[in-house]
């Protein structure tokens, strides 16, 4: 598969301290054995993330992103998946890492925060005490006042109200946006480089959705960590990354900066996406229009594009090569934007036809 | 919490009560008169009229309710109760004289209570012993064949009717192989002789352990297959923890709180007294003396036994709801 110069110059460049990618990743592929075939998540995937730098990874539930990000972590069971590829984590190579080297950059080097925090915390021990056991599993030095002392101090910085106090509670005597707040500050512990958020705002209601983000992005300025936020909500995606992958069927489809995938998108899919956001602010002729279709069963992936039978524009692709070839990752017109599509003009066809049906009024103001 | 133990006992009792007055009721018009039981064996079966005198000193000509009240009153204070020309004294609490051996029941019953401990302690702790850490070796490698080969041949262990594993257990290990030191089955006191205590005991425990550890380690594998699938768990990993860790401080810790329910009530039934094992190993607890009161037609005792195993039962679920909430953050008792 092609890379952009971008990704081969970082993957190849040694991990020095304040230099080069804090994560690489390339050409990842993720099968998991099951009794009908074998399931590939996740199929050549390449993304690289600087310190500071936040990207995003967008994609229907099934897409991979859940399966990738927790490959870098280490976190499938080696008997019942097959990881191949590389993934170097401040230049340590992870695919194949012994389960005990890898457990010391758990949580440590990396962290992650989970989608759902009531059940992603244990429901039997206390807050403090989970945070309290994730700071000393890698402070084996630190004393048990030390941890506690540790784990108010991030509740605090995480805001929640009397830390010292709220450190007794169980789970189940917070609520979900003090949860996600609790999730977030046993992520951050120790200080971690790379810090993925799996659909951190999911199951919360929309006012601490934006405080939950606020708070992320507070964080990562403070820490200069590195994050990785999924998500399919596309305006998470505009808030806080840099940088996206757009995902389907486990492939990247699309990979460029914020502004390129959001104002310039080359593939039908990451069209569909931006025109099935509800806008409060668009005008009220603007219509959502949804990606017709089911994601595709991995177990039998359509041949050619993946995403050639839910596509509306393979009959500009002259001839059947949609369903019969698989595209590359080519460059897309912006320094650094790739997209995997057999369209010769995406960028005409995204202004003509799909703009002014998703944003009439940006039409008019351009013209 | 104390406000809830209060309503527990207070509801506990109602129903003890309840209970009393079904079994009460049930030999009193019962089809088998306790009198004439008992004066066909004093009068060697050369009853006839004296049936008479039985009946009115037992008190069957009184109205029901009178002989309920009498006899709970006995249950607090004590009573004296007479039988044709005899009278005998019951203390508090007096739950009517044996009609065997003229004994107070209760106090059958407290001097029995002992071989019946043994045995339900020692069962059950080999039902924890084995049960759960086979059923978490097994939860943890769910799917592989021995996981299913485990399973299965527990499965066909735990099929076999319970009285047949006892009764092949120990003719086996008793009376064809007389392995040593075990075969001299039955209760020993254990502040006599703690060896032939644990000698006596052994094929008894190991009889119902090895049968009840099945079933624990049915629970324990389906509850810790649940935990080990948990979103916590994940996080766990996520933090870098060691596996051991993260399947016993999180996997199992979660896991246990069902078995832990289900042992607090096997554990009451057991203490209220294991017919069979008893049986079979000549222990001479109240499963065994609750056997022998049926077929002698000993009323009192049966009456006493089948309270006890009210009582128990009541006394082991308020128990189990407690550490449940001990267990679980999230159940507040109120």
């Amino acid at each position: 598969m092609t890379t952009t110069p971008a990704q081969t110059r970082a993957t190849e460049a040694t991990y020095a301290e304040g230099e080069g990618p804090i994560l690489a990743v390339e050409d990842l592929s993720v099968t998991f054995p099951t009794q009908d075939g074998p399931v590939t998540a996740v199929k050549g995937l390449s993304y690289t993330v600087e310190m500071g730098k936040t990207l995003g990874i967008v994609g229907e539930s099934g897409s991979g992103k859940s399966v990738s990000s927790l490959a870098v972590l280490g976190l499938h069971d080696a008997k019942s998946s097959k990881i191949t590829g590389s993934i170097r984590v401040a230049g340590t190579e992870v695919v194949g890492l012994s389960e005990s080297r890898m457990r010391k950059l758990r949580g440590n080097a990396m962290s992650m925060i989970f989608q759902d925090a009531l059940a992603a915390l244990h429901p039997f021990y206390k807050i403090g005490d989970q945070l309290s056991e994730a700071y000393l599993v890698h402070h084996p030095s630190a004393s048990k006042r030390d941890a506690r002392r540790k784990a108010v101090e991030m509740l605090d910085r995480v805001g929640i109200p009397q830390p010292d106090r709220r450190v007794d509670d169980f789970p189940h005597q917070f609520s979900g946006g003090m949860r996600q707040r609790a999730m977030i500050a046993m992520g951050l512990v120790n200080d971690p480089s790379l810090l993925i958020a799996d659909e951190p705002t999911t199951a919360l209601d929309v006012t601490v959705q934006a405080q939950i983000l606020d708070l992320l992005q507070d964080l990562q300025r403070e820490f200069n960590s590195a994050v990785i936020i999924i998500t399919h909500d596309l305006g998470v995606i505009a808030e806080m990354a840099d940088d996206v992958l757009v995902m389907y069927a486990g492939r990247a489809v699309e990979y460029g900066t914020a502004k390129q995938i959001l104002t310039t998108p080359e593939m039908p899919y990451t069209w569909g996406l931006l025109s099935s956001i509800p806008d409060v602010t668009a005008s009220t002729d603007a219509r959502l229009i949804p990606i017709p279709g089911n994601p595709p069963s991995l177990l039998s992936p359509p041949s050619g594009c993946s995403f050639h039978p839910r596509c509306a524009h393979t009959d500009k692709v002259p001839g059947d090569l949609c369903s019969t070839q698989l595209p590359d990752l080519t460059p897309a017109s912006g320094v650094d934007h790739v997209k995997r599509c057999h369209l010769a003009d995406p960028e005409m066809i995204y202004r003509t036809e799909i703009l002014p049906e998703i944003a009439p009024d940006l039409v008019e103001e351009n013209r | 919490m104390f406000a809830y133990l209060v309503k527990r006992l207070i509801s506990g009792a109602l129903v003890v009560t309840l209970v009393s007055i079904a079994i009460f009721l049930l030999f009193w018009f019962g089809p088998s008169s306790p009198a004439q039981t008992i004066c066909d064996r004093e009068t060697s079966n050369r009853c006839g009229d004296r049936i008479e005198i039985y009946e009115k000193t037992l008190g069957y000509n009184n109205p029901v309710h009178e002989e309920y009240l009498k006899w709970a009153k006995g249950v607090f204070v004590g009573r004296d109760i007479q039988i044709a020309s005899t009278t005998y004294e019951c203390d508090a609490p007096c739950l009517g004289v044996s009609y065997l051996t003229k004994q107070s029941v209760s106090e059958e019953l407290a001097s029995r209570l002992p071989a019946t401990i043994s045995v339900a302690v020692g069962g059950a702790f080999l039902y924890l012993l084995f049960g759960i850490p086979i059923g978490v070796a097994a939860a943890r490698r769910r799917g592989t064949v021995a996981d299913k080969a485990l399973v299965s041949s527990f499965l066909f262990l735990s099929s076999i009717p319970y009285y047949l594993f006892a009764l092949l257990t120990w003719l086996y290990l008793t009376v064809l192989w007389e392995a040593p030191f075990v075969s001299d089955t039955g209760y020993f006191p254990i502040t006599e002789n703690p060896a032939k205590w644990f000698g006596g005991m052994f094929l008894a425990w190991v009889a119902l352990g090895i049968f009840g550890c099945t079933q624990y380690t049915r629970y324990t594998r389906g509850a810790m297959v649940e935990a080990l699938s948990e979103d916590y768990i994940r996080t766990a990993r996520a933090k870098g923890l060691r596996e051991g860790t993260v399947v016993y401080k999180h996997g199992l810790r979660a896991a246990l709180v069902p078995v832990v329910t289900i042992f607090g009530i096997d554990f009451g039934i057991l203490l209220a007294g294991t017919i069979f094992t008893e049986r079979i190993f000549d222990i001479d607890g109240i499963g065994f003396w609750s056997l022998q009161a049926v077929q002698q037609k000993d009323l009192p005792v049966v009456a006493a036994t089948a309270l006890f195993s009210a009582v128990l039962l009541i006394i082991s679920n308020l128990i189990v709801d407690v550490i449940y909430s001990v267990l679980d953050p999230r159940v507040r008792l109120s």
